[in-house]
């Protein structure tokens, strides 16, 4: 129903039951929010988006306060003007004055809301917060000094990724953000999925960073500098850079790494390829042996760490098959060391990923070869896009070049593993393929591509029904558990911390509206309908490697390589 | 005063389990009776209670180690076996318990809420225990010292010590 109200002296339409907030947004009216996160149901803590309510003696909260029919609003009276300005005073009175150092100069709410507000001078002064880094977890740092309290952390953790391990602990002045015992993070729970990072207004949550350590190996001569990079970074750092995205884009990307400084530039979408190949095989046997287990797909280093220590009577029923950036590194630090004739420890790898649990990932037990890391530094998106304005590289104006042999190439699978279901979707074509010689109906896994938490399909494959379930962030297990339960088997699960999948991963950049977000699985689903080759098994380089690379290298002729373990974590729970 | 009644903290500690089987499983709302129950048992909320209660209602340690420092009363320290509340209310802090508190800090040599490396003193500051007109109020192990000087504590501790040793 709608119905008018009164906004600063002019009528605007508003709809029964929403708030203050949305309705004033809709009609293009601006109020700033700091605690605020869409589709979380308001705290109304933080008071950012006080506005005035003729009649109401107090300023209310625009977020959680329902708008109604008599209502009379200023957005910017003199006096809510004062009141989010004293706000953010108090906010900066403790807070520490290190902007050119932060890790999100130029990039940060309260920074943002302070020039927003016109704050020129500090009229508030507090005792600092005590400084305290947490640099023990392999992805995640704190800077508790940073912290301004607005919880948006501890939803996440608590609502979306349901890891909990983070809260608030103690009261009044001593109140910080931390994990349980208020032990540092490498004790905790955190599953490294980086949703806190990506949510969290100021620098006190952030990636751990390895640029460092990659611009230290760039001016070694005698290292071999290598990158891989996934699909998603592609379009993350056109985000990034603020370029226009086309087809062409990954070519450009190759051209100005190898400016930068590596020696050779691949694509992780090999390493996808093969993770799927493997993990249709894993499946058509387990089907063979008419397994009562399902399958899970552990290409998502969180979800691992996740079933590894909420869920320990599922491991087992891990996919053994390691992730595409895994199995991409070790196939560089075996095949391409083989090629360029350079010892395993002479190549320096790096990898690109919107992900930042695939830093926890490149430091796990069994991602090792004789002593040697599969990966050596892991890059989020917002890394990379540092490095690449860190070496001034001029991106306007930039040639094309393909990547390196023998990982240039990939299926318009390996993108699609970018999206939630697309794992699930390109091991049931690869299986399909393998068992039926042709490749299904696109039509089957509409429903695979449906929003929602929870998706299930089953296809028939000859006379084989195959079941599949897709777990779009870790809130969906609910759903899976309830399912199960009932009695229903599935053969394969995929589960996605992130909801959304890799598209919607912690490295990608900050600030990233929901639109923006369904465009990037809108590309990645026009990628897998307009590219020629569909299936991993039909892409030229899968098929070099498996024909004739893995054949001719004695050493890894066995694929050993492509597979690793779990085991049970003992920490905080 | 019997000196030995000093040392009734001597605690039996019952087994965790037998604590948790009085509760139901995963019932949220015990929470708080449950800590307060495993706290006056054991003395404090160790990690490993703290992780069974975790397990048992279905929270996680960090919610509930969040909740937990909320309130003053839960320690996750062993208390000493002397554990001395100072009350640091209006009517006490009048009638000058901030050097009471000087003087235990001086001469148990650890802050509010620690306890001493032979593990024998801990004391904490409590805002009123109801004594108000016979301030500065003391409770040491449950028994309270009213009207107590500064000067009295060197005094307090060297007897306590001595219970303490020869027991």
């Amino acid at each position: 129903m709608l119905f008018t109200i009164q906004v600063n002296n002019k009528k605007i339409k508003a709809e029964k039951g929403e708030t203050i907030l949305s309705a004033l947004n809709r009609n293009g009216i601006i109020i700033p929010t700091l605690c605020r996160m869409k589709e979380f149901t308001p705290t109304g803590a933080c008071r950012m988006c006080v506005v005035e309510v003729e009649g109401r003696d107090r300023l209310v909260t625009a977020c959680s306060q329902p708008v109604e029919e008599w209502m009379k609003i200023k957005t910017h009276s003199p006096r809510v003007i004062t009141a989010r300005k004293t706000i953010v005073e108090l906010l900066l009175s403790n807070h520490p004055d290190d902007c050119l150092y932060c890790d999100r100069n130029l990039n940060c709410e309260l920074q943002r809301l302070a020039e927003e507000l016109n704050i020129r001078e500090r009229r508030i002064r507090g005792r600092k917060i005590k400084p305290r880094l947490d640099q023990s977890s392999p992805a995640i740092i704190r800077e508790l000094s940073k912290c301004i309290l607005c919880g948006r952390c501890v939803r996440v953790c608590e609502e979306v990724i349901t890891a909990t391990s983070l809260d608030f602990i103690n009261k009044g002045r001593e109140t910080h953000v931390g994990a349980a015992m208020d032990r540092d993070f490498n004790f905790s729970s955190c599953i490294h999925c980086g949703q806190c990072v990506l949510v969290c207004p100021t620098g006190a949550l952030h990636e751990k960073h390895n640029i460092t350590e990659v611009q230290e190996y760039l001016n070694k001569p005698e290292i071999v500098k290598v990158i891989q990079y996934s699909s998603m970074v592609v379009y993350g750092i056109a985000e990034e850079l603020g370029m226009r995205y086309t087809r062409e884009f990954d070519k450009v990307l190759n051209t100005i790494l190898r400016k930068i400084g590596f020696d050779k530039v691949y694509k992780t979408g090999l390493g996808t390829d093969v993770c799927i190949s493997e993990i249709a095989g894993q499946l058509s046997q387990r089907i063979e042996n008419k397994s009562d287990n399902p399958l899970y797909i552990s290409a998502c280093p969180a979800w691992v760490k996740y079933a590894e220590q909420f869920i320990p009577s599922l491991i087992p029923y891990l996919s053994t098959v390691k992730s595409p950036q895994q199995i991409t590194g070790v196939l560089i630090k075996t095949l391409v060391a083989d090629q360029l004739g350079v010892k395993p420890e002479e190549i320096f790898s790096v990898s690109a990923t919107p992900c930042m649990a695939m830093k926890f990932e490149a430091r796990r037990d069994g991602m090792m070869r004789k002593g040697i890391s599969d990966v050596d530094s892991v890059l989020t998106v917002r890394e990379l896009a540092r490095l690449i304005r860190l070496y001034g590289i001029d991106t306007s104006n930039i040639e094309q070049e393909p990547a390196d042999e023998p990982m240039s190439g990939r299926s318009s699978a390996a993108i699609l593993a970018e999206v939630s279901g697309g794992l699930a979707e390109g091991v049931i074509r690869t299986y399909h393929y393998q068992k039926m010689k042709k490749e299904p109906d696109k039509q089957i896994f509409k429903k695979l591509r449906s929003a929602g938490v929870f998706r299930e399909i089953s296809v028939m494959v000859g006379e084989v029904e195959v079941k599949v379930a897709v777990v779009d962030g870790l809130t969906g297990l609910e759903r899976l558990k309830v399912s199960m339960a009932a009695g229903k088997k599935y053969d394969l699960i995929e589960v996605m911390t992130c909801p959304g999948g890799c598209v919607h991963g912690a490295g990608l950049s900050f600030n990233t509206s929901k639109e923006e977000i369904k465009n990037r699985s809108r590309l990645v689903y026009q990628a897998d309908d307009t590219e020629a080759i569909n299936l991993p098994c039909k892409s030229l380089s899968l098929i070099t490697l498996y024909d004739k690379l893995l054949k001719d290298n004695a050493d890894i002729a066995d694929k050993k390589i492509f597979f690793t373990h779990f085991e049970k974590r003992n920490v905080l729970l | 005063m019997c000196q030995n009644s000093l040392l009734y903290i001597v605690r039996m500690s019952t087994d965790l389990d037998i604590i948790l089987r009085k509760y139901k499983q995963g019932k949220r709302e015990d929470l708080i009776p449950l800590l307060q129950e495993i706290q006056n048992d054991l003395g404090y909320l160790s990690e490993e209670a703290i992780v069974k209660t975790g397990s048992f209602l279905g929270l996680s340690t960090t919610k509930i180690y969040g909740l937990a420092t909320f309130y003053d009363r839960f320690r996750f320290l062993p208390s000493g076996k002397i554990q001395i509340m100072i009350c640091h209310g209006t009517s006490c802090f009048l009638n000058g318990s901030q050097s009471i508190i000087n003087k235990i800090k001086e001469e148990t040599g650890v802050m509010p809420g620690h306890t001493t490396r032979d593990g024998n003193f801990s004391y904490e500051i409590v805002s009123c225990m109801g004594g108000c007109c016979n301030g500065p109020v003391i409770n040491v192990n449950g028994q309270y010292h009213t009207h107590v000087k500064a000067e009295q504590l060197p005094e307090l501790i060297k007897r306590l010590k001595y219970v303490i040793e020869n027991d």
